[in-house]
């Protein structure tokens, strides 16, 4: 089966709104979380999040773009047109046929659906709204799949066009679809990755009635704390990382800067319940475990985990628990982070931004820190990279995801043994 | 490939008939299943006709507690999956979970409940809004609680790709069948039929603003004035098929033999008026099943309901069947309850099912006179045929193309 590989990365996140930017802001141990500026947040009991501070203009788009584009799929069309310059590849003598779209969000439109909402219905008096206080473009915020249809249209591709949505592991699995893409041989370039802007009152409040998110709104920049004894939910993010995937022969054939290769992929699900997690993580481990075959990798060959390290109390037990029974003694060897502590998360974009993360971690030789790790849980004793990023050669590095749905993802990004992996 | 996908159990929710047998008497006797909206009061829209599902017993299918967590399209979804389920004698508790997957198409989500929770927001404040919103309302709330229901912990998936999610969905069962998996809970649903989201379908100007049911969604008709829309959709069981064979199977209605999706990347609304990746799509599924035009029985179409997209299908079904001495037979059953969105492809591959179980080609209902430019068999009283291969088509606005081909087994 033909190998796929990383050779082109964009990034929009808290804290950088380019791909160089965002690495060195997550090497750099500070994080983005603050009271929330996108609207007024004061009746809520989360009021905080990692905002990006994005202009659409220096991304890239033109004023028809913007007016059309929810916020979310703004930032994939910005991380697209970076990721594809990085890549090298020239629109003008690519397969067109051969190129599709595999792309990531869990909400979707959901900011533009509810601004829109606010007047039609008059502030929630009417069930049966006015349309024509609507904008022309609404359809494309109700449907998701609008985000998939953006990418394609910009870069004429005319392979499939698909986004996954599988909740919080919509960002490893649209990566996973587009490696099985090109596995299957429907297509050679694949513009994958995901994004999302939930940053908005109904996103905010659905999270407030379940108590998931932290609500430490006096201190926003310490509120993302996974791992840390302390830690008492996640804070919302938003953002979006695409990567060029390609078939790996294609790819070295034509010279390309190739920052690893999807090297195994897998998901399973708990049936357990929509939220909860059981704390043995036994489905998330069996993920590991395939995506570790497929790779035929042995435990010792992992050198950086990505934690999903949401900073909720069951899920950061439970995923600790998952690397423990797939990795052994090598789990405590091995640096483990999340980036969460710094750039929040983004619901269905941050398994890709994560994804964009272990191919810097591998290119660049450094794992990223997990901020505001102060206090060992004893129930979470691997080694997080407390808030110093470490030097590390890496040619393996390994995430995983969970989600609300019950689905547990892995990904493994690795060096190419053709280039010393 | 060895391991080939067979579908073996068929669960069926639309507006003209809720599970195979009434759905299947309504479909070959052309029976309409679009009414004048009932859901809500939609005099104030322009459009006021939809294929809704009249008296759909939710609590029966659903449970009180469990309805109270999930929306209407969840609420179809669980009933055609048990249907399905039962259709395929298949009880998932006596499977290796891992082995089983649940694979959805989604369209528009909880749009009723989404609605319902963002104006207690509005209206009412913040902590009105009420725990289940965080999971009745986002696209992979469907899988996740049949994944839930159903005991599946194998490698599932929610895609979202408008009107081709449901054949994308049968196309990633396939996928996954091909590599390890046995069974697979798939197709889609949709419930589109609610205030918001309808005010939201009516500004693309693609629905169709005629007032009478039987004028309202007339796909390839001179008279075709856009498209209606619809609830329900189909859940299928796709199994490999020698896994069916070893627990007994009762019924294989056909192989998924060949999958495509294509992209037209010519408009982000509007479909490319010569259907050409429309065309690709139909060429690269028939190629992948290892068959030619001239082995296709029937074509079920996608049949838009406007001049531009029926005439680009048109265009692109004679691009690929102009060659053969009798021309292919087109249907488009789905002129009967409206476009179902995510739930349509599914819906139209159930239908598909049917059709090669019964050697009968469904209609296509309201056509007065054939729009010109359209040249096409369009079938449009129940026919019987011989169909050992069918093509089904789908297309998505924005520029989504889909192809699959059914088979009968080998």
């Amino acid at each position: 089966m033909p190998r796929s590989a990383v050779t082109g990365i964009g990034v929009v996140a808290p804290g950088g709104s380019t791909r160089e930017s965002f690495w060195s802001f997550i090497t750099s141990g500070k994080t983005a979380t603050r009271r929330v500026t996108l609207f007024d947040p004061t009746e809520f009991r989360s009021q905080i999040a990692a905002e990006c501070d994005f202009d659409p203009v220096a991304g890239g788009l033109s004023d028809r773009d913007i007016r059309r584009m929810d916020r979310y799929v703004q930032f994939a069309s910005a991380a697209a047109i970076e990721a594809m310059a990085d890549s090298g590849l020239d629109l003008d003598t690519v397969d067109h046929d051969k190129m599709a779209v595999a792309i990531g969000s869990a909400v979707g439109g959901t900011k533009y659906l509810e601004d829109e909402y606010v007047p039609a219905s008059n502030h929630g008096q009417e069930w049966v709204v006015d349309p024509t206080y609507l904008a022309p473009f609404i359809y494309q915020a109700l449907t998701p799949s609008s985000l998939a249809a953006e990418l394609s249209m910009r870069f004429r591709a005319h392979g499939p066009s698909v986004v996954v949505s599988t909740g919080c592991t919509s960002g490893i699995d649209s990566i996973g679809y587009a490696h099985q893409l090109i596995q299957d041989g429907e297509a050679d370039i694949v513009i994958t990755g995901a994004a999302e802007s939930p940053i908005s009152p109904i996103s905010v409040a659905c999270f407030d009635a379940i108590k998931a998110t932290s609500a430490r709104n006096d201190d926003a920049a310490h509120a993302s704390r996974p791992f840390d004894r302390d830690r008492d939910g996640f804070v919302m993010g938003e953002g979006s990382a695409v990567l060029i995937l390609e078939r790996l022969d294609l790819a070295m054939e034509r010279g390309a800067h190739i920052y690893c290769e999807v090297a195994g992929y897998a998901s399973r699900g708990n049936a357990y319940h929509m939220t909860g997690l059981k704390p043995d993580g036994l489905e998330m481990a069996a993920a590991i475990t395939d995506a570790m075959t497929q790779a035929q990798f042995v435990p010792e060959d992992v050198d950086y985990i990505n934690a999903h390290g949401s900073g909720t109390k069951q899920n950061d037990r439970h995923e600790t628990g998952a690397y423990k029974q797939v990795l052994g003694d090598h789990a405590y060897k091995t640096p483990v982070s999340s980036i969460k502590s710094m750039i929040g998360h983004s619901l269905g974009a941050i398994g890709s931004i994560e994804m964009a993360a272990c191919a810097l971690a591998i290119d660049r030789g450094v794992v990223p820190p997990t901020a505001n790790y102060e206090n060992p849980d004893p129930e979470c004793d691997l080694d997080y990279t407390p808030n110093v990023a470490r030097e590390k050669h890496v040619d393996v590095a390994l995430s995983a995801g969970s989600g609300f749905g019950g689905f547990q993802s892995a990904m493994l990004f690795a060096r190419p043994k053709e280039l010393g992996g | 490939m060895s391991r080939r996908a067979v579908i073996t159990g068929l669960g069926i929710v639309a507006p003209n008939g809720i599970g195979i047998d009434d759905f299947w008497k309504a479909t070959t006797s052309g029976q309409l299943g679009i009414r004048t909206i009932e859901n809500f009061d939609a005099t104030r829209y322009p459009v006021s006709v939809a294929g809704e599902v009249p008296d759909f017993d939710a609590e029966g299918y659903v449970g009180r507690r469990l309805m109270a967590q999930t929306d209407r399209w969840t609420w179809m979804a669980l009933a055609a999956a048990q249907l399905a389920l039962t259709d395929a004698d298949l009880d998932p508790t006596t499977q290796d979970p891992m082995s089983m997957s649940v694979i959805t198409g989604s369209g528009t989500g909880g749009n009723e409940f989404g609605q319902k929770e963002i104006q207690n927001l509005w209206k009412d404040g913040p902590r009105f809004v009420g725990a289940y919103q965080s999971i009745a309302w986002f696209y992979a709330a469907t899988t996740g609680q049949l994944s839930i229901k159903h005991g599946v912990k194998g490698h599932s998936s929610v895609v979202a790709s408008d009107g081709i999610s449901g054949l994308d969905a049968l196309s990633q069962a396939k996928r996954f069948i091909g590599r390890s998996l046995d069974t697979v809970i798939t197709g889609g649903t949709e419930a589109p039929v609610s205030a918001y989201a309808i005010a939201c379908q009516l500004k693309t100007g693609m629905l169709s603003e005629q007032d009478d049911p039987a004028l309202a969604f007339r796909p390839f008709a001179a008279s075709a004035n856009g498209y209606v829309p619809g609830e329900g959709g189909a859940i299928l069981i796709v199994e490999e098929a020698e896994a069916a064979a070893r627990r007994g199977a009762a019924h294989t209605y056909a192989e998924i033999a060949g999958c495509a999706s294509t992209f037209d990347a010519y408009h982000f609304a509007d479909p490319d008026p010569e259907g050409a990746q429309l065309a690709r799509s139909m060429r690269l599924a028939l190629e992948r099943a290892g068959v030619t035009a001239d082995d296709v029985d029937v074509v079920f179409a996608d049949g838009a309901g406007t001049l531009v997209g029926d005439l680009a299908e048109a265009k692109a079904i004679n691009a690929v069947f102009g060659g053969r001495g009798t021309p292919v037979p087109v249907t488009v059953p789905k002129s009967m309850v409206g476009r179902l969105y995510a739930g349509s492809g599914a819906l139209d591959v159930a239908t598909a099912a049917l059709a090669m179980r019964d050697g009968t080609i469904p209609p296509t209902v309201g056509i007065d006179s054939v729009a010109d430019g359209v040249d096409l068999d369009l079938v449009q009283d129940a026919r019987p045929a011989t169909l050992s291969t069918v093509l089904v088509n789908a297309r998505g606005i924005g520029g989504f193309n889909a192809s699959l081909v059914l088979r009968t087994p080998q």
